[in-house]
Protein backbone atom coordinates (compact mmCIF):
# COMPACT_ATOMS: atom_id res chain seq x y z
CA UNK A 1 0.00 0.00 0.00
CA UNK A 2 1.26 3.36 -1.12
CA UNK A 3 1.10 5.86 1.60
CA UNK A 4 -1.05 8.59 1.16
CA UNK A 5 -0.90 12.26 1.66
CA UNK A 6 -3.19 13.27 4.12
CA UNK A 7 -2.96 17.38 4.95
CA UNK A 8 -2.04 18.31 8.39
CA UNK A 9 -4.94 20.79 8.56
CA UNK A 10 -8.05 18.46 7.69
CA UNK A 11 -9.79 17.32 10.22
CA UNK A 12 -10.46 13.36 10.28
CA UNK A 13 -13.09 12.41 8.40
CA UNK A 14 -15.07 10.93 11.45
CA UNK A 15 -14.33 14.12 13.39
CA UNK A 16 -15.85 15.83 9.36
CA UNK A 17 -18.95 13.54 9.08
CA UNK A 18 -20.24 14.47 13.26
CA UNK A 19 -19.59 17.68 13.24
CA UNK A 20 -21.60 18.02 9.82
CA UNK A 21 -24.05 15.69 11.16
CA UNK A 22 -24.40 17.97 14.43
CA UNK A 23 -25.03 20.99 12.72
CA UNK A 24 -27.57 19.60 10.30
CA UNK A 25 -29.16 18.20 13.34
CA UNK A 26 -29.40 21.39 14.96
CA UNK A 27 -30.34 23.99 12.29
CA UNK A 28 -33.24 21.48 11.46
CA UNK A 29 -34.63 20.92 15.40
CA UNK A 30 -34.28 24.70 16.26
CA UNK A 31 -34.34 26.79 12.80
CA UNK A 32 -35.94 24.67 9.82
CA UNK A 33 -38.47 22.47 11.96
CA UNK A 34 -40.50 26.00 13.33
CA UNK A 35 -40.90 27.02 9.71
CA UNK A 36 -42.69 23.77 8.65
CA UNK A 37 -44.64 23.94 11.61
CA UNK A 38 -46.15 27.06 10.30
CA UNK A 39 -46.48 25.95 6.64
CA UNK A 40 -47.95 22.73 8.13
CA UNK A 41 -50.51 24.45 10.47
CA UNK A 42 -51.89 26.72 8.13
CA UNK A 43 -52.48 23.94 5.29
CA UNK A 44 -53.62 21.03 7.76
CA UNK A 45 -57.17 21.16 5.99
CA UNK A 46 -55.67 23.01 2.42
CA UNK A 47 -56.01 26.63 0.72
CA UNK A 48 -59.35 27.07 0.98
CA UNK A 49 -59.47 27.86 4.65
CA UNK A 50 -56.20 29.79 4.19
CA UNK A 51 -57.99 31.96 1.66
CA UNK A 52 -60.40 32.49 4.26
CA UNK A 53 -58.26 33.91 6.98
CA UNK A 54 -56.47 36.07 4.72
CA UNK A 55 -59.47 37.85 2.94
CA UNK A 56 -61.48 38.53 6.57
CA UNK A 57 -61.89 42.18 6.85
CA UNK A 58 -59.66 42.23 10.06
CA UNK A 59 -56.86 40.35 8.79
CA UNK A 60 -57.02 42.72 5.37
CA UNK A 61 -56.97 45.37 7.58
CA UNK A 62 -54.02 44.38 9.21
CA UNK A 63 -52.45 43.37 5.77
CA UNK A 64 -53.13 47.33 4.50
CA UNK A 65 -51.41 48.64 7.82
CA UNK A 66 -48.56 46.67 7.73
CA UNK A 67 -47.66 48.02 3.99
CA UNK A 68 -48.49 51.54 4.96
CA UNK A 69 -46.27 51.30 7.76
CA UNK A 70 -43.53 49.62 5.85
CA UNK A 71 -43.65 52.28 3.11
CA UNK A 72 -43.35 55.49 5.47
CA UNK A 73 -40.36 53.84 7.35
CA UNK A 74 -38.67 52.41 4.92
CA UNK A 75 -37.42 54.79 2.58
CA UNK A 76 -37.47 57.41 5.47
CA UNK A 77 -34.61 54.97 6.99
CA UNK A 78 -33.42 54.71 3.73
CA UNK A 79 -32.91 58.42 2.93
CA UNK A 80 -31.68 59.31 6.59
CA UNK A 81 -29.16 55.80 6.10
CA UNK A 82 -27.69 57.48 2.77
CA UNK A 83 -27.58 61.04 4.57
CA UNK A 84 -25.75 59.71 7.65
CA UNK A 85 -23.04 57.46 5.46
CA UNK A 86 -22.21 60.31 3.67
CA UNK A 87 -21.62 62.79 6.37
CA UNK A 88 -19.60 59.94 8.41
CA UNK A 89 -17.82 58.29 5.62
CA UNK A 90 -16.98 61.65 3.43
CA UNK A 91 -16.24 64.25 5.95
CA UNK A 92 -13.81 64.09 9.03
CA UNK A 93 -15.18 65.63 12.16
CA UNK A 94 -14.98 65.31 15.96
CA UNK A 95 -17.43 62.96 17.78
CA UNK A 96 -17.64 60.65 14.45
CA UNK A 97 -17.43 57.84 16.82
CA UNK A 98 -20.04 58.56 19.00
CA UNK A 99 -22.40 59.73 15.90
CA UNK A 100 -21.89 56.11 14.73
CA UNK A 101 -22.49 54.38 17.98
CA UNK A 102 -25.80 55.88 18.06
CA UNK A 103 -26.84 55.44 14.68
CA UNK A 104 -26.38 51.96 16.16
CA UNK A 105 -27.68 51.82 19.41
CA UNK A 106 -31.16 51.18 18.03
CA UNK A 107 -30.37 47.52 17.59
CA UNK A 108 -29.33 46.39 21.21
CA UNK A 109 -32.26 48.19 22.83
CA UNK A 110 -35.48 45.62 23.44
CA UNK A 111 -38.35 46.38 21.45
CA UNK A 112 -40.95 46.71 24.59
CA UNK A 113 -38.56 49.42 25.67
CA UNK A 114 -38.55 50.99 22.13
CA UNK A 115 -42.19 51.37 22.52
CA UNK A 116 -42.31 52.36 25.68
CA UNK A 117 -40.04 55.42 24.70
CA UNK A 118 -42.62 56.97 22.37
CA UNK A 119 -45.57 56.40 25.23
CA UNK A 120 -43.13 58.10 27.73
CA UNK A 121 -43.35 60.81 25.40
CA UNK A 122 -46.20 60.78 23.46
CA UNK A 123 -48.79 58.80 25.98
CA UNK A 124 -51.38 60.66 27.63
CA UNK A 125 -49.06 60.78 30.79
CA UNK A 126 -46.17 61.50 28.71
CA UNK A 127 -44.60 65.03 27.90
CA UNK A 128 -46.52 65.81 24.98
CA UNK A 129 -49.75 63.95 26.21
CA UNK A 130 -51.71 67.01 27.77
CA UNK A 131 -51.05 69.11 24.59
CA UNK A 132 -51.87 66.39 22.16
CA UNK A 133 -55.08 65.45 24.03
CA UNK A 134 -56.15 69.21 23.80
CA UNK A 135 -55.69 69.10 20.21
CA UNK A 136 -56.88 65.95 19.44
CA UNK A 137 -53.87 64.31 17.73
CA UNK A 138 -53.21 61.13 18.04
CA UNK A 139 -50.01 59.33 17.90
CA UNK A 140 -50.14 56.46 20.57
CA UNK A 141 -52.54 53.63 19.58
CA UNK A 142 -52.85 55.18 15.88
CA UNK A 143 -50.83 55.04 12.88
CA UNK A 144 -48.13 57.84 13.43
CA UNK A 145 -46.75 55.50 16.75
CA UNK A 146 -46.74 52.53 14.97
CA UNK A 147 -44.51 54.22 12.32
CA UNK A 148 -42.48 55.89 14.95
CA UNK A 149 -41.79 52.64 16.31
CA UNK A 150 -41.12 50.61 13.38
CA UNK A 151 -38.74 53.65 12.24
CA UNK A 152 -36.60 52.88 15.15
CA UNK A 153 -36.63 49.10 15.37
CA UNK A 154 -35.33 49.64 11.79
CA UNK A 155 -33.58 52.62 12.62
CA UNK A 156 -29.40 51.54 11.42
CA UNK A 157 -29.92 48.64 8.72
CA UNK A 158 -29.52 50.86 5.69
CA UNK A 159 -26.53 53.03 7.24
CA UNK A 160 -24.88 50.38 8.85
CA UNK A 161 -25.05 48.75 5.30
CA UNK A 162 -23.72 51.39 3.62
CA UNK A 163 -20.85 52.89 6.35
CA UNK A 164 -18.60 49.69 5.50
CA UNK A 165 -19.27 50.00 1.51
CA UNK A 166 -18.35 53.92 1.54
CA UNK A 167 -15.67 53.92 3.70
CA UNK A 168 -14.16 51.34 1.67
CA UNK A 169 -14.78 52.94 -1.58
CA UNK A 170 -13.25 56.19 -0.69
CA UNK A 171 -13.43 59.74 -1.91
CA UNK A 172 -11.24 60.23 -5.23
CA UNK A 173 -14.02 59.04 -7.44
CA UNK A 174 -16.24 62.11 -6.01
CA UNK A 175 -13.38 64.36 -5.57
CA UNK A 176 -12.57 64.20 -9.26
CA UNK A 177 -16.11 64.88 -10.11
CA UNK A 178 -15.62 68.18 -8.41
CA UNK A 179 -12.49 69.09 -9.64
CA UNK A 180 -14.73 68.89 -12.98
CA UNK A 181 -17.02 70.77 -11.86
CA UNK A 182 -19.60 68.89 -10.78
CA UNK A 183 -23.03 70.25 -8.47
CA UNK A 184 -23.81 68.19 -5.61
CA UNK A 185 -26.59 66.33 -6.38
CA UNK A 186 -24.99 65.56 -9.74
CA UNK A 187 -22.10 63.98 -7.86
CA UNK A 188 -24.15 62.10 -5.68
CA UNK A 189 -27.04 60.95 -8.88
CA UNK A 190 -24.17 59.86 -11.54
CA UNK A 191 -21.08 58.60 -9.23
CA UNK A 192 -21.87 57.78 -5.75
CA UNK A 193 -25.69 56.05 -6.03
CA UNK A 194 -24.32 53.88 -9.16
CA UNK A 195 -21.47 52.88 -6.55
CA UNK A 196 -23.36 51.86 -3.31
CA UNK A 197 -26.93 50.60 -5.06
CA UNK A 198 -26.61 47.04 -4.60
CA UNK A 199 -25.60 48.00 -0.84
CA UNK A 200 -28.43 49.90 -0.63
CA UNK A 201 -30.89 47.59 -2.16
CA UNK A 202 -29.64 45.13 0.31
CA UNK A 203 -29.66 47.43 3.23
CA UNK A 204 -33.60 48.29 2.32
CA UNK A 205 -34.48 44.71 1.89
CA UNK A 206 -33.21 43.84 5.72
CA UNK A 207 -35.09 46.88 6.20
CA UNK A 208 -38.43 46.06 5.33
CA UNK A 209 -38.59 42.53 6.90
CA UNK A 210 -38.13 43.76 9.86
CA UNK A 211 -40.31 46.68 9.89
CA UNK A 212 -43.60 44.17 8.27
CA UNK A 213 -42.47 42.09 11.03
CA UNK A 214 -41.68 43.84 13.83
CA UNK A 215 -43.98 43.05 16.59
CA UNK A 216 -42.64 43.92 20.20
CA UNK A 217 -42.34 47.82 20.14
CA UNK A 218 -45.52 48.15 17.74
CA UNK A 219 -47.45 46.22 20.67
CA UNK A 220 -46.79 48.38 22.85
CA UNK A 221 -48.15 51.73 20.81
CA UNK A 222 -50.87 50.25 18.89
CA UNK A 223 -53.36 49.81 21.78
CA UNK A 224 -54.81 46.62 19.36
CA UNK A 225 -58.01 48.30 18.00
CA UNK A 226 -58.91 45.45 16.18
CA UNK A 227 -59.17 46.66 12.23
CA UNK A 228 -57.28 50.04 13.20
CA UNK A 229 -54.21 49.74 14.41
CA UNK A 230 -53.38 46.08 14.51
CA UNK A 231 -50.45 45.32 12.24
CA UNK A 232 -49.67 41.22 10.59
CA UNK A 233 -47.50 40.54 13.88
CA UNK A 234 -50.32 41.69 16.01
CA UNK A 235 -53.28 40.44 13.72
CA UNK A 236 -51.58 36.75 14.37
CA UNK A 237 -51.27 37.87 18.28
CA UNK A 238 -55.25 38.18 18.87
CA UNK A 239 -56.07 34.91 16.31
CA UNK A 240 -53.67 32.65 18.35
CA UNK A 241 -54.91 34.05 21.45
CA UNK A 242 -58.91 33.80 20.43
CA UNK A 243 -57.87 29.89 19.73
CA UNK A 244 -58.24 30.41 16.11
CA UNK A 245 -54.71 28.46 15.31
CA UNK A 246 -55.63 27.86 11.71
CA UNK A 247 -56.18 31.52 10.96
CA UNK A 248 -53.44 32.78 13.18
CA UNK A 249 -51.23 30.21 10.72
CA UNK A 250 -52.54 31.22 7.41
CA UNK A 251 -51.16 34.89 8.36
CA UNK A 252 -48.14 33.90 9.75
CA UNK A 253 -47.44 31.50 6.49
CA UNK A 254 -47.70 34.94 4.36
CA UNK A 255 -45.12 36.09 6.87
CA UNK A 256 -43.17 33.12 6.76
CA UNK A 257 -43.47 33.54 2.85
CA UNK A 258 -42.09 37.49 2.92
CA UNK A 259 -38.86 35.85 5.55
CA UNK A 260 -38.35 33.26 2.57
CA UNK A 261 -38.32 35.96 -0.17
CA UNK A 262 -36.26 38.05 1.54
CA UNK A 263 -33.59 35.51 2.58
CA UNK A 264 -33.40 34.35 -1.29
CA UNK A 265 -32.74 38.14 -2.23
CA UNK A 266 -30.30 38.05 -0.19
CA UNK A 267 -28.59 35.46 -1.02
CA UNK A 268 -28.90 36.53 -4.41
CA UNK A 269 -27.22 39.60 -3.90
CA UNK A 270 -24.67 38.56 -1.59
CA UNK A 271 -23.70 35.51 -4.46
CA UNK A 272 -24.00 38.03 -7.59
CA UNK A 273 -22.81 41.27 -6.21
CA UNK A 274 -20.54 40.52 -3.29
CA UNK A 275 -18.14 43.32 -4.44
CA UNK A 276 -20.32 46.18 -3.90
CA UNK A 277 -22.13 44.82 -0.53
CA UNK A 278 -20.63 45.77 2.65
CA UNK A 279 -21.56 42.29 4.43
CA UNK A 280 -19.54 39.83 1.76
CA UNK A 281 -16.80 42.14 1.79
CA UNK A 282 -14.19 40.67 4.60
CA UNK A 283 -10.26 41.49 4.04
CA UNK B 1 -11.06 93.51 14.40
CA UNK B 2 -12.25 91.57 11.39
CA UNK B 3 -8.92 92.00 9.74
CA UNK B 4 -6.79 90.89 12.76
CA UNK B 5 -9.07 87.78 12.41
CA UNK B 6 -8.44 87.11 9.02
CA UNK B 7 -4.94 87.37 9.53
CA UNK B 8 -4.93 84.63 12.35
CA UNK B 9 -4.66 80.86 11.16
CA UNK B 10 -8.33 79.78 11.36
CA UNK B 11 -8.54 76.56 13.97
CA UNK B 12 -10.99 74.35 11.96
CA UNK B 13 -13.41 72.06 13.77
CA UNK B 14 -13.30 69.40 10.96
CA UNK B 15 -10.57 68.90 8.62
CA UNK B 16 -11.65 70.30 5.22
CA UNK B 17 -12.72 68.23 2.11
CA UNK B 18 -13.54 69.45 -1.05
CA UNK B 19 -17.06 67.73 -0.96
CA UNK B 20 -20.07 69.40 -0.96
CA UNK B 21 -22.74 68.67 1.78
CA UNK B 22 -21.33 68.98 5.39
CA UNK B 23 -24.14 70.76 7.07
CA UNK B 24 -26.83 69.23 4.79
CA UNK B 25 -26.09 65.92 6.03
CA UNK B 26 -24.94 67.04 9.47
CA UNK B 27 -28.50 68.79 10.27
CA UNK B 28 -30.71 65.96 9.06
CA UNK B 29 -28.38 63.05 10.79
CA UNK B 30 -28.55 65.59 13.81
CA UNK B 31 -32.39 66.18 13.73
CA UNK B 32 -33.48 62.68 12.40
CA UNK B 33 -31.29 60.98 15.15
CA UNK B 34 -32.38 63.03 17.74
CA UNK B 35 -35.79 63.43 17.31
CA UNK B 36 -36.31 59.44 16.67
CA UNK B 37 -33.53 58.36 19.23
CA UNK B 38 -31.92 60.43 21.72
CA UNK B 39 -35.04 62.89 22.56
CA UNK B 40 -37.35 59.75 23.53
CA UNK B 41 -34.98 57.24 25.34
CA UNK B 42 -34.05 60.62 26.85
CA UNK B 43 -37.94 60.51 28.18
CA UNK B 44 -37.09 57.14 29.64
CA UNK B 45 -34.07 57.87 31.53
CA UNK B 46 -35.96 60.99 33.10
CA UNK B 47 -39.02 59.04 34.12
CA UNK B 48 -38.37 57.34 37.05
CA UNK B 49 -36.66 60.66 38.73
CA UNK B 50 -40.27 61.25 39.36
CA UNK B 51 -40.47 58.99 41.93
CA UNK B 52 -36.99 59.88 43.47
CA UNK B 53 -34.68 56.75 44.55
CA UNK B 54 -36.90 54.56 46.86
CA UNK B 55 -39.41 54.84 44.97
CA UNK B 56 -37.37 53.45 41.90
CA UNK B 57 -35.78 50.85 44.44
CA UNK B 58 -39.20 49.76 45.65
CA UNK B 59 -40.33 48.67 42.38
CA UNK B 60 -37.22 46.64 41.51
CA UNK B 61 -36.98 44.59 44.95
CA UNK B 62 -40.32 43.43 44.56
CA UNK B 63 -40.27 39.73 44.32
CA UNK B 64 -42.26 39.69 40.79
CA UNK B 65 -40.01 42.37 39.01
CA UNK B 66 -36.71 40.32 40.55
CA UNK B 67 -37.90 37.24 39.44
CA UNK B 68 -38.94 38.55 35.71
CA UNK B 69 -35.31 40.14 35.57
CA UNK B 70 -33.46 37.28 36.87
CA UNK B 71 -35.03 34.82 34.71
CA UNK B 72 -34.22 37.38 31.46
CA UNK B 73 -31.00 37.83 31.79
CA UNK B 74 -30.47 34.10 33.46
CA UNK B 75 -32.04 32.12 30.70
CA UNK B 76 -30.10 34.63 27.92
CA UNK B 77 -27.09 33.87 29.45
CA UNK B 78 -27.55 30.22 28.70
CA UNK B 79 -28.82 30.23 25.50
CA UNK B 80 -26.31 32.51 24.42
CA UNK B 81 -23.40 29.35 26.04
CA UNK B 82 -25.14 26.82 24.19
CA UNK B 83 -25.48 28.99 20.97
CA UNK B 84 -21.22 29.76 21.11
CA UNK B 85 -20.99 26.10 21.32
CA UNK B 86 -23.14 25.11 18.36
CA UNK B 87 -23.01 28.36 16.22
CA UNK B 88 -18.95 28.24 16.18
CA UNK B 89 -19.41 24.68 15.49
CA UNK B 90 -21.63 25.29 12.26
CA UNK B 91 -19.42 28.09 11.17
CA UNK B 92 -16.30 26.17 11.40
CA UNK B 93 -18.30 23.29 8.87
CA UNK B 94 -19.53 26.04 6.88
CA UNK B 95 -16.26 27.65 6.18
CA UNK B 96 -13.93 24.28 6.38
CA UNK B 97 -16.06 21.58 4.87
CA UNK B 98 -17.35 21.28 0.94
CA UNK B 99 -20.40 18.61 1.23
CA UNK B 100 -24.15 19.03 -0.36
CA UNK B 101 -26.57 21.44 0.72
CA UNK B 102 -23.74 23.83 2.10
CA UNK B 103 -25.43 26.97 0.25
CA UNK B 104 -28.76 26.36 1.64
CA UNK B 105 -27.43 25.73 5.29
CA UNK B 106 -25.66 28.68 4.97
CA UNK B 107 -28.98 30.65 4.20
CA UNK B 108 -30.86 28.93 6.58
CA UNK B 109 -28.74 30.28 9.06
CA UNK B 110 -30.29 33.91 9.18
CA UNK B 111 -33.50 32.83 9.37
CA UNK B 112 -34.29 33.74 12.69
CA UNK B 113 -33.21 37.29 11.35
CA UNK B 114 -35.96 36.99 8.57
CA UNK B 115 -38.74 35.21 10.44
CA UNK B 116 -41.24 38.14 12.13
CA UNK B 117 -40.65 37.07 15.86
CA UNK B 118 -44.25 36.54 16.70
CA UNK B 119 -44.40 34.01 13.48
CA UNK B 120 -41.48 31.87 15.17
CA UNK B 121 -43.17 32.27 18.47
CA UNK B 122 -46.61 30.55 18.04
CA UNK B 123 -44.96 27.58 15.64
CA UNK B 124 -42.57 27.38 18.16
CA UNK B 125 -45.73 27.26 20.98
CA UNK B 126 -47.19 24.68 18.80
CA UNK B 127 -44.02 22.72 18.67
CA UNK B 128 -43.33 22.29 22.42
CA UNK B 129 -47.19 22.89 23.95
CA UNK B 130 -48.03 20.00 25.80
CA UNK B 131 -50.01 18.77 23.13
CA UNK B 132 -47.74 19.62 20.32
CA UNK B 133 -45.71 18.30 17.72
CA UNK B 134 -42.39 17.61 20.33
CA UNK B 135 -44.55 18.32 23.13
CA UNK B 136 -46.67 15.49 23.16
CA UNK B 137 -44.15 13.01 22.71
CA UNK B 138 -42.00 14.52 25.24
CA UNK B 139 -44.67 14.62 27.75
CA UNK B 140 -44.81 11.13 27.68
CA UNK B 141 -41.09 10.94 29.05
CA UNK B 142 -42.42 13.36 31.91
CA UNK B 143 -40.49 16.61 29.91
CA UNK B 144 -42.14 19.65 29.50
CA UNK B 145 -41.14 22.54 27.52
CA UNK B 146 -44.17 24.58 26.53
CA UNK B 147 -44.95 27.22 29.11
CA UNK B 148 -42.01 26.48 31.72
CA UNK B 149 -38.40 28.27 31.57
CA UNK B 150 -37.27 25.71 29.00
CA UNK B 151 -39.53 27.21 26.78
CA UNK B 152 -38.44 30.44 26.96
CA UNK B 153 -34.38 28.96 26.55
CA UNK B 154 -36.07 26.98 23.49
CA UNK B 155 -36.71 30.88 22.14
CA UNK B 156 -33.51 32.67 22.64
CA UNK B 157 -31.61 30.05 21.50
CA UNK B 158 -33.62 30.29 18.07
CA UNK B 159 -33.23 34.32 17.79
CA UNK B 160 -29.86 34.29 18.95
CA UNK B 161 -28.08 31.63 16.68
CA UNK B 162 -27.19 33.61 14.16
CA UNK B 163 -25.12 36.45 15.81
CA UNK B 164 -22.27 34.16 17.07
CA UNK B 165 -22.31 31.57 13.11
CA UNK B 166 -22.13 35.24 11.54
CA UNK B 167 -19.50 37.16 13.29
CA UNK B 168 -17.03 34.12 12.90
CA UNK B 169 -17.84 33.22 9.99
CA UNK B 170 -15.69 35.67 8.43
CA UNK B 171 -12.85 35.62 10.73
CA UNK B 172 -12.59 32.17 10.31
CA UNK B 173 -12.59 32.16 6.73
CA UNK B 174 -9.52 34.80 6.64
CA UNK B 175 -8.29 32.55 9.69
CA UNK B 176 -4.93 31.14 7.38
CA UNK B 177 -4.05 27.83 7.60
CA UNK B 178 -0.52 28.89 7.92
CA UNK B 179 -0.80 28.52 11.49
CA UNK B 180 -1.99 25.23 11.82
CA UNK B 181 0.56 23.86 9.44
CA UNK B 182 3.14 25.39 11.09
CA UNK B 183 1.49 23.56 14.29
CA UNK B 184 1.50 20.26 12.49
CA UNK B 185 5.11 20.47 11.57
CA UNK B 186 6.05 20.89 15.04
CA UNK B 187 4.49 17.87 16.17
CA UNK B 188 1.41 18.90 17.60
CA UNK B 189 -1.93 16.48 17.30
CA UNK B 190 -5.14 17.62 15.56
CA UNK B 191 -6.63 18.80 19.26
CA UNK B 192 -3.20 20.32 20.34
CA UNK B 193 -3.34 22.50 17.12
CA UNK B 194 -7.28 23.36 17.73
CA UNK B 195 -7.03 23.65 21.42
CA UNK B 196 -3.50 25.83 21.52
CA UNK B 197 -3.70 27.43 17.96
CA UNK B 198 -6.90 27.79 16.18
CA UNK B 199 -9.46 28.67 19.22
CA UNK B 200 -7.15 31.50 21.08
CA UNK B 201 -7.08 33.16 17.98
CA UNK B 202 -11.24 33.25 17.79
CA UNK B 203 -11.43 34.08 21.27
CA UNK B 204 -11.85 37.51 20.70
CA UNK B 205 -14.56 36.90 17.77
CA UNK B 206 -16.65 33.89 19.48
CA UNK B 207 -16.95 36.23 22.95
CA UNK B 208 -18.42 39.30 20.81
CA UNK B 209 -20.64 36.52 18.87
CA UNK B 210 -21.69 35.24 22.72
CA UNK B 211 -22.32 39.34 23.79
CA UNK B 212 -24.50 39.97 20.58
CA UNK B 213 -26.51 36.45 21.25
CA UNK B 214 -27.03 37.74 24.94
CA UNK B 215 -27.76 41.34 24.10
CA UNK B 216 -30.21 40.50 21.43
CA UNK B 217 -32.12 37.56 24.16
CA UNK B 218 -32.24 40.27 27.21
CA UNK B 219 -34.58 41.73 25.61
CA UNK B 220 -36.78 39.92 23.28
CA UNK B 221 -40.41 39.48 23.58
CA UNK B 222 -42.61 37.96 20.34
CA UNK B 223 -40.88 34.75 20.13
CA UNK B 224 -41.24 34.26 23.54
CA UNK B 225 -44.32 34.89 24.94
CA UNK B 226 -46.25 32.76 23.27
CA UNK B 227 -43.82 29.45 24.70
CA UNK B 228 -43.17 30.61 27.80
CA UNK B 229 -47.07 30.92 29.08
CA UNK B 230 -46.07 33.41 31.21
CA UNK B 231 -46.79 32.50 34.49
CA UNK B 232 -45.80 35.30 37.01
CA UNK B 233 -42.71 34.23 39.10
CA UNK B 234 -42.27 31.12 37.41
CA UNK B 235 -41.82 32.16 32.99
CA UNK B 236 -42.57 35.84 32.90
CA UNK B 237 -40.07 37.55 31.05
CA UNK B 238 -39.02 41.29 32.14
CA UNK B 239 -40.31 42.60 28.66
CA UNK B 240 -43.75 41.33 29.04
CA UNK B 241 -43.76 42.86 32.44
CA UNK B 242 -43.17 46.35 31.17
CA UNK B 243 -45.81 45.56 28.72
CA UNK B 244 -48.59 44.57 32.12
CA UNK B 245 -47.63 47.46 34.12
CA UNK B 246 -48.17 49.67 31.43
CA UNK B 247 -51.81 47.86 30.79
CA UNK B 248 -52.06 49.11 34.77
CA UNK B 249 -51.20 52.45 33.61
CA UNK B 250 -47.76 51.89 36.08
CA UNK B 251 -45.75 54.38 33.83
CA UNK B 252 -43.35 54.57 37.07
CA UNK B 253 -43.53 51.06 37.38
CA UNK B 254 -43.20 50.44 33.54
CA UNK B 255 -39.65 53.19 33.09
CA UNK B 256 -37.77 51.50 35.98
CA UNK B 257 -37.97 48.02 34.38
CA UNK B 258 -36.81 49.79 30.74
CA UNK B 259 -34.28 52.00 32.43
CA UNK B 260 -32.84 48.49 34.16
CA UNK B 261 -33.54 46.91 30.53
CA UNK B 262 -31.70 50.22 28.86
CA UNK B 263 -28.84 50.28 31.06
CA UNK B 264 -28.12 46.71 30.06
CA UNK B 265 -27.69 47.38 26.65
CA UNK B 266 -25.44 50.14 27.15
CA UNK B 267 -23.18 47.49 29.34
CA UNK B 268 -23.57 45.29 26.41
CA UNK B 269 -22.49 48.36 24.01
CA UNK B 270 -19.48 49.48 26.05
CA UNK B 271 -18.46 45.70 26.60
CA UNK B 272 -18.37 44.75 22.75
CA UNK B 273 -16.79 48.05 22.00
CA UNK B 274 -14.00 46.95 24.06
CA UNK B 275 -14.04 43.60 22.68
CA UNK B 276 -13.53 44.94 19.31
CA UNK B 277 -10.64 47.29 20.12
CA UNK B 278 -9.02 44.03 21.96
CA UNK B 279 -9.21 42.01 19.14
CA UNK B 280 -8.14 44.32 16.86
CA UNK B 281 -4.86 45.31 18.89
CA UNK B 282 -4.19 41.46 18.43
CA UNK B 283 -4.06 41.72 14.32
Amino acid sequence: MSPRFVSPTADHWTTRFGLTALSLAFIGLFLVLPLIVVFGEALNDGLKPVWAAIEEPDALAAIRLTIVAAAISVPLNAAFGVAGAWLVTKFDFPGKGLLVTFIDLPFSVSPVVSGLIYVLVFGLQGWLGPYLSAHDIHIIFALPGIVLATIFVTFPFVARELIPLMNEQGRDEEEAAVSLGASGLSIFWRVTLPNIKWGLLYGVLLCNARAMGEFGAVSVVSGHIRGLTDTMPLHIEVLYNDYQYQAAFAVAMLLALLALVTLALKTFLEWRYADEIAATHHH
Amino acid sequence: MSIIAAALPVRRWRNPSALPGFGLTLGFTLFYLSAIVLVPLAALIIRPWEIGWSGFWDILSDVRVQHALRLSFGASLIAAAINTVFGAMVAWVLVRYRFPGRGLLDALVDLPFALPTAVAGIALSALYAPNGWLGRPLAEFGIRIGYTPYGVLIALIFIGLPFVVRTLQPVLAEFGRDAEEAAATLGATRLQTMRRVVLPALVPSILTGTALSFARAVGEYGSVIFIAGNLPGISEIAPLLIIIKLNENDYAGASAIGVIMLAASFAMLLALNLLQSWSASRQ
